[in-house]
């Protein structure tokens, strides 16, 4: 019951700031608002179990993203700018197509019958019978402390045999380093005399 | 406590905030923001790929890396969203969609 109180709570504050975020007139407030949507849905997976995909989802999503979109703001606009809007026919349009693709797609996911693997099952009452004491929902009792141990996740993490995650793990670090330098260079103030060479001839591609 | 939950009160709660990030996608005019919405819609879909592991597949892993690899990829989107963002600015003096047009056919 409490349970359910507080994923009510939690979706709740979710839905409630996500359409405050995409309607608020002020950029840094919306912004702020975000943050608060990533933060519930951090809630949501300590709810879960999965603790350590919390603790990533609160230091990388509400604690880099957020702060390097505030910056970004801050760069390009005024703090009391209002945003400009869509008119009003582009509005009712967009939540026109919105709210028929969430019937669309709430129709299709509430009608299917998700069923847990017969894997899961199996080794749950394994388990069970194991311990000897009486579990009743085989499917996610047993293997909840498996979900949130921060050894298993860091060993699967770079373990090349068939449970690992080495080569995704490898893949990332490279976009990563790749996004690092191409956020630089794109960044990165063009020298003087290019510039000046941009604005005589704006069709010199190569300078660019 | 995830028992007392069924799994399709958390896929109406991701599939509501995957439409509310399409809809501000879709109205919104400053670049940030559009970003922004896009950041929703990644969160949604992160919550689709935890929910499916912990209740379908509680034993496995799938799910909760794939989360946390898009998350990595959001973050660097973000940042080179960003630095495309700052030069447009610098260039065109404002981040309107509606003024970056230079390049439309």
């Amino acid at each position: 019951m409490l349970d359910q109180i507080s994923f009510f709570v939690v979706s709740a504050i979710i839905l409630i700031f996500a359409v405050m975020s995409v309607t608020s007139r002020r950029i840094l407030r919306s912004a702020v608002y975000l943050m608060f949507v990533l933060i519930a849905t951090a809630v949501l997976y300590f709810m879960m179990g999965y603790n350590f995909l919390a603790a990533v989802q609160l230091t990388v999503y509400a604690g880099g993203i957020v702060v390097l979109i505030i910056f970004s703001i801050l760069l390009t606009s005024q703090i009391s700018e209002r945003a400009v809007m869509a008119p009003l026919k582009q509005k009712i349009l967009s939540s026109l197509a919105a709210v028929a693709g969430a019937l669309l797609v709430l129709m299709v996911v509430l009608a299917f019958d998700f069923k847990p693997s017969p894997a899961s099952i199996a080794d749950s009452s394994i388990q069970a019978a194991d311990s000897a004491t009486l579990v009743v929902d085989n499917a996610t009792a047993g293997t909840a402390q498996a979900s949130s141990n921060i050894h298993d996740i860091g060993l699967a993490l770079v373990s090349y045999e068939r449970e690992g995650f080495a080569l995704p793990f490898e893949v990332v670090s490279i976009l990563l380093l790749a996004a690092l330098i191409g956020a630089i260079v794109l960044a990165k103030k063009e020298k003087l005399p290019i510039n000046t060479e941009l604005s005589d001839n704006t069709n010199n591609d190569s300078t660019l | 406590m995830i028992q007392s939950i069924p799994l399709s009160y958390v896929l109406i709660v991701s599939t509501l905030m995957f439409f509310i990030g399409i809809y501000g996608f879709l109205t919104r005019r400053n670049l940030v923001t559009m970003l922004m919405s896009v950041e929703l819609i990644l969160n949604s879909v992160n919550i689709n790929f935890v929910a499916f592991n912990k209740y379908l597949h509680p034993q496995a892993f799938e799910g909760h890396f794939f989360a946390m690899i898009v998350i990595a990829v959001a973050a660097a989107e973000s940042a080179v969203a960003i630095a495309i963002i700052i030069n447009i600015y610098r260039n065109f003096k404002s981040i309107d969609v509606e003024n970056v047009d230079q390049m439309k056919f």
